[in-house]
């Protein structure tokens, strides 16, 4: 087993683990972190996929560098998910602030009994 | 010299495509610089630029009788990025250039600036990521590249989540970030779909992995795992039943211009891609487990969507469960897609289209609606059908192609699912489709029952509408009301682009046969009885007193489904079942493949 | 078993573990601390991967500005923690979707070893059309020629982005200054250095984008460091962060883009294609749209940090709460 074969895997866990926080933790800011996980995981596969690609030029002698293509589409990558922490984070904030909370669970009103009352 | 000008653009061939993708970008980013009350006039010539824009593409695509091809940067794939537009991106680059056109009309009044200031945040957020909504959903219909489309689809995320939160209120706050953060899961399960492609067969495009994926004898393990990675994704994005949980709040909370936008085309850029990747990138894939899975969403979408409309009491959650129900239909599609692949596809662009413009209508026409009562709730709707007949009525015809009616798109769209249906002996999917007819006339009639009869309202409109807004609104219905009466040539364009079916032909000889006197007879009486059965029910509850509160209601079916709707809803629980569908389809690509 | 090897199992343990300590952690802000570190683990694994571009954007990005966020926002909603741990789903949800997570990972790790020998690659052909370009760096060749719509797209996408968070201040606060990077305590050592620092990032920062042409480096790791030393500079309290309605503010935010755009569009006549470059002037062109994006990435990033805009009284009342 290589080391890049070992960086895969451990993508493949941070995957699952970040997947598990998502959707098991409470708080949103949690969820996050735990979004940012999986994010990191999916990066760091194409990490080793690229890695992975650089093996022609290595037998072509040209160098030990990866694929370039799949290194370029990461740092874009990692500029959005940089973006898109930044409106959650910001949307969270303000959500605590008017509402004094920071979970997203259990936020819908128990829906059959208000509606029934205006129902009937 | 219109003419000329426009037979000019059509010379240009791919090099239109650069159009629709950078015309909302530039507008997006003139926007932060434009001042005060110009923004709305900037994107309104903005729209009519892109309006003119897709109606020379589809021309050249229909002229043509081919796809339109772009190399950006005159790269080819697999190093550089392709764009094309077939004849389905040129209908919905059309559409949604029609719709938001229809929104940037009616959304001038409550988005412009006072005078006097040189901009506020509602106007400058609103304009600006309309624009972006734009160009992210223009993007996903052009785009060839998995990656490519990877950051259309966060365009449109990036500017669809602050839509809904525009007015500040922690309802919308908490729905929007529901939205964004099960919207992220999804792009992030696109993405992780996107590098295993990439790392089995050393390239993006759509194309050239179509090509390698037909060709290879065996399909390396990842092929299936992708597949179902992006699908899931793209279903949490796009809200098929069970995976709802943002869609009702988010769309009923967000400002009526907004909803319009979310409901009609939002949702509709990631089904889309789903399309580009069942029917483009491996159509062989689609196993019948698999696209039965697909198929039996959809219908519990349709069921479970219009059942809990009817249970609503305010009307733009009425409209957002019932985009619930109606993106069921789409997916209705899957099951068919086996026997005949053109009457599914043509089938499905046609509910986006007529979805898109009656529910934008509807949308619209609510908002109205709450503005002058200064309330959306549908038992004290009275009077309004006086105070704003336009409306209501527009209300009612965009409600009559959701229901299949015609001559309106909806009832094309249910010919064409039933008569596949009944062909491939799915039956269950025929009456999943008159049932769906039925149930949304039950709520569309409650409604139209609450709001047409009733004295003009005594007390002054909170807000009077502007006879412009009730126009455009009234104009969108009518598309989707005349949908069914365009020319079968109209079609016809959907197919330009595309491998020839297997039953080609098929498409034209079942809409030939749509207009026949017992045909239409029969789509009108059952929907006729269930408008009589609605005003019966209406004239017996005003004469009899209300039920006292709490002797049936705990046993009460309409509570349970509320009750399962409430649970289906929740963070983790949908989560769970998002995770159990990536399974199920990898399952069955594995086992079926 | 070699070396390299035991370093590499090494590196993937501590991840790992920081990983299951970002998820289990009892509070938020120990979770991202935790957050912290892990982003600099992740910089030395793609060290490791051959990847220093990616390295360098892990460790100012990934790293430094997502954490720099993540843990101000943990220290503002500290006072809301206490009610979560009720929220918690319950014991049977939690085994189920654990047990289909470690499914999906474990049919990852199998796809991962799976994966084709000899991998496909781009390499060879990202390097034959090299020359072209007049680049050296094939990651940013790919970033500003091969695959430009997609750096163009992606710095369009950071607009609405800022634009979202903007949209979350309240209609009062619309034209005042954005309110989450208050200065710090009086009497820190923070101006301090916030004096000293930036002129060395900046030049850091340039020189990134400089060297990005033929070398490691790049506009989006530039503009991070450059982003990150504005920042330090604001939460010093050595300048105000600009209000929303700036005029200069907006044109620095947009100018990148455009000028990506303009220069595309010219493309047309002059090479051919939307967003080609004519061979001759292929390098500088690439390099005035790098300095361009380096602009407007700066800002954006910067002000994405900064957080909505609040009323004027509220800021300064938050500055003085502070000092």
């Amino acid at each position: 087993m290589s080391g890049t074969t070992l960086f895969g895997l451990c993508a493949a866990a941070l995957v699952g683990l970040g997947l598990y926080g998502l959707i098991c933790q409470p708080g949103a800011l949690r969820k996050i972190l735990a979004f940012n996980l999986i994010g990191s995981g999916v990066f760091l596969l194409f990490g080793v996929i690229a890695q992975r690609g650089g093996g022609v030029l290595a037998l072509a002698g040209t160098g030990a560098d990866g694929d370039p293509v799949p290194q370029a589409l990461v740092i874009t990558g990692l500029v959005v998910a940089f973006a898109a922490t930044a409106i959650a984070v910001t949307l969270l904030v303000r959500l605590a602030e008017t509402s004094a909370r920071g979970t997203l669970e259990g936020d819908e009103p128990p829906a059959p009994e208000s509606s029934d009352a205006r129902r009937t | 010299m219109l003419a000329a000008l426009f037979a000019d653009l059509m010379d240009l061939g791919g090099l239109l495509l650069v159009i629709p993708l950078m015309l909302p970008v530039v507008g997006l980013l003139l926007a932060l610089l434009v001042r005060g009350r110009t923004l709305g006039r900037f994107a309104l010539a903005l729209l009519l630029l892109g309006l003119a824009a897709a109606a020379v593409i589809a021309a050249a695509v229909a002229t043509g009788d081919q796809a339109l091809h772009y190399q950006l940067g005159g790269w080819a794939p697999p190093l550089g990025v392709a764009l094309k537009a077939d004849g389905l991106s040129a209908v919905m680059l059309l559409t949604t250039a029609v719709v938001l056109l229809g929104v940037g009309i009616y959304a001038q009044r409550g988005f412009q600036v006072p005078a006097g200031l040189p901009e506020t945040r509602r106007s400058l957020a609103f304009w600006t990521l309309l624009c972006g909504i734009w160009g992210g959903i223009n993007t996903v219909f052009l785009g060839q590249d998995l990656f490519t489309l990877f950051v259309a689809l966060e365009l449109l995320t990036f500017s669809a989540v602050p839509l809904v939160a525009l007015d500040g209120r922690s309802e919308t706050l908490a729905a929007a970030l529901r939205y964004l953060l099960f919207a992220l899961l999804g792009s992030v399960l696109y993405l992780l779909g996107a590098v295993l492609f990439y790392g089995t067969y050393g390239t993006l495009d759509i194309a050239l992995l179509a090509d390698l994926i037909a060709g290879a004898d065996t399909l390396p393990p990842a092929v299936p795992v992708a597949a179902a990675l992006m699908t899931v994704g793209l279903l949490a994005k796009t809200t098929l039943f069970p995976l709802h949980l943002w869609l009702p709040p988010a769309h009923a909370g967000a400002p009526p211009a907004a909803s319009a936008v979310l409901s009609a085309l939002v949702v509709k850029g990631s089904f889309f891609l789903i399309l580009r990747i069942w029917f483009d990138l491996m159509p062989a894939l689609l196993t019948l487990t698999a696209a039965q899975v697909l198929g039996a969403l959809g219908a519990a979408a349709i069921l479970f969507g219009n059942l809990v409309a009817l249970r609503q009491t305010r009307l733009k959650l009425l409209i957002a469960y019932s985009t619930l129900a109606q993106i069921g239909y789409l997916f209705l599609i899957f099951p068919l897609a086996a026997g005949s692949s053109s009457v599914a596809l043509t089938a499905g662009a046609l509910q986006v289209v007529a979805h898109a413009c009656a529910k934008a209508a509807m949308f619209m026409a609510a908002g109205l609606i709450a503005a002058s009562l200064g309330h959306d709730q549908i038992r004290e709707l009275r009077g309004s059908g006086r105070t704003l007949p336009l409306t209501v009525l527009a209300f009612g015809l965009g409600g009559l192609s959701l229901i299949g009616l015609p001559p309106s798109g909806g009832y094309l769209v249910k010919t064409l699912i039933s008569a596949a249906a009944v062909d491939t002996g799915q039956w269950w999917l025929y009456l999943v489709v008159q049932a769906g007819g039925l149930l949304t006339a039950a709520y569309l009639f409650f409604v139209l029952s609450q709001a047409v009869p009733g004295p003009r309202q005594p007390t002054p409109p909170h807000e009077r509408p502007r006879l412009a807004q009730q126009l455009i609104v009234l104009a969108l219905a009518l598309c989707a009301l005349l949908l069914g009466l365009l020319p079968l040539s109209a079609v016809d364009l959907l197919e330009i682009g595309r491998p020839a079916a297997a039953d080609s032909g098929a498409v034209s000889a079942l809409l030939a046969d749509a207009w026949t006197l017992d045909k239409l007879w029969a789509s009108l009486w059952p929907v006729l009885i269930v408008a009589a059965l609605v005003l019966a029910v209406r004239y017996r509850q005003q004469r009899k007193p209300p039920r006292p509160e709490g002797t049936s209601a705990t046993l009460s079916p309409g509570r349970a489904l509320d009750q399962l709707d409430h649970l289906l809803r929740q963070w983790p629980v949908a989560g769970l079942l998002l995770l159990v569908l990536v399974a199920a389809l990898v399952q069955t690509m594995l086992v079926g493949g | 078993m070699t070396s390299a090897l035991v370093v590499d199992a090494a590196l993937v343990l501590l991840v790992l573990g920081l990983a299951l300590w970002i998820t289990a952690a009892r509070a938020a802000y120990g979770a991202a601390v935790g957050f912290v570190a892990y982003g600099l683990l992740l910089t030395l694994v793609w060290v490791r991967l051959a990847a220093v571009d990616v390295a360098m954007t892990e460790a100012a990005l990934g790293s430094g500005l997502t954490g720099l966020l993540l843990l101000g926002a943990a220290a503002r909603l500290a006072p809301y923690e206490a009610d979560e741990h009720r929220r918690r789903p319950g014991t049977v949800l939690r085994v189920l979707v654990g047990v289909l997570c470690a499914a999906i990972a474990a049919g990852l790790a199998a796809v991962v070893l799976l994966l084709p020998d000899p991998a496909p690659s781009q390499a060879l052909a990202v390097a034959a059309h090299l020359p072209a370009t007049g680049l050296g760096n094939p990651v940013t060749g790919v970033l500003m020629a091969y695959r430009a719509v997609d750096t163009l797209l992606e710095s369009v996408v950071l607009v609405p982005a800022l634009i979202g968070v903007w949209s979350l201040s309240t209609e009062m606060g619309w034209g005042g200054r954005p309110g989450f990077l208050t200065p710090c305590r009086s009497g820190s050592a923070l101006p301090l250095l916030a004096r000293v620092l930036p002129p060395f990032g900046i030049l850091v920062g340039i020189h990134l984008v400089w060297a990005g042409a033929d070398d490691p480096g790049g506009k989006f790791q530039g503009a991070a460091v450059l982003a990150a030393m504005w920042i330090l500079v604001m939460v010093a309290g050595l300048r105000e962060p600009p209000p929303v309605s700036d005029r200069l503010m907006r044109f620095l935010l947009v100018v990148g883009p455009l000028c990506f755009i303009g220069i595309g569009a010219a493309g047309i006549r002059l090479a051919g294609a939307f967003l080609a470059y004519p061979e001759a002037y292929a390098k500088p062109l690439i390099l005035a749209i790098e300095a361009g994006l380096t602009i407007s990435v700066t800002a954006v990033l910067g002000l994405l940090l900064a957080g909505p805009p609040v009323p004027e009284p509220q800021y300064q009342r938050q500055s003085r709460r502070r000092s």
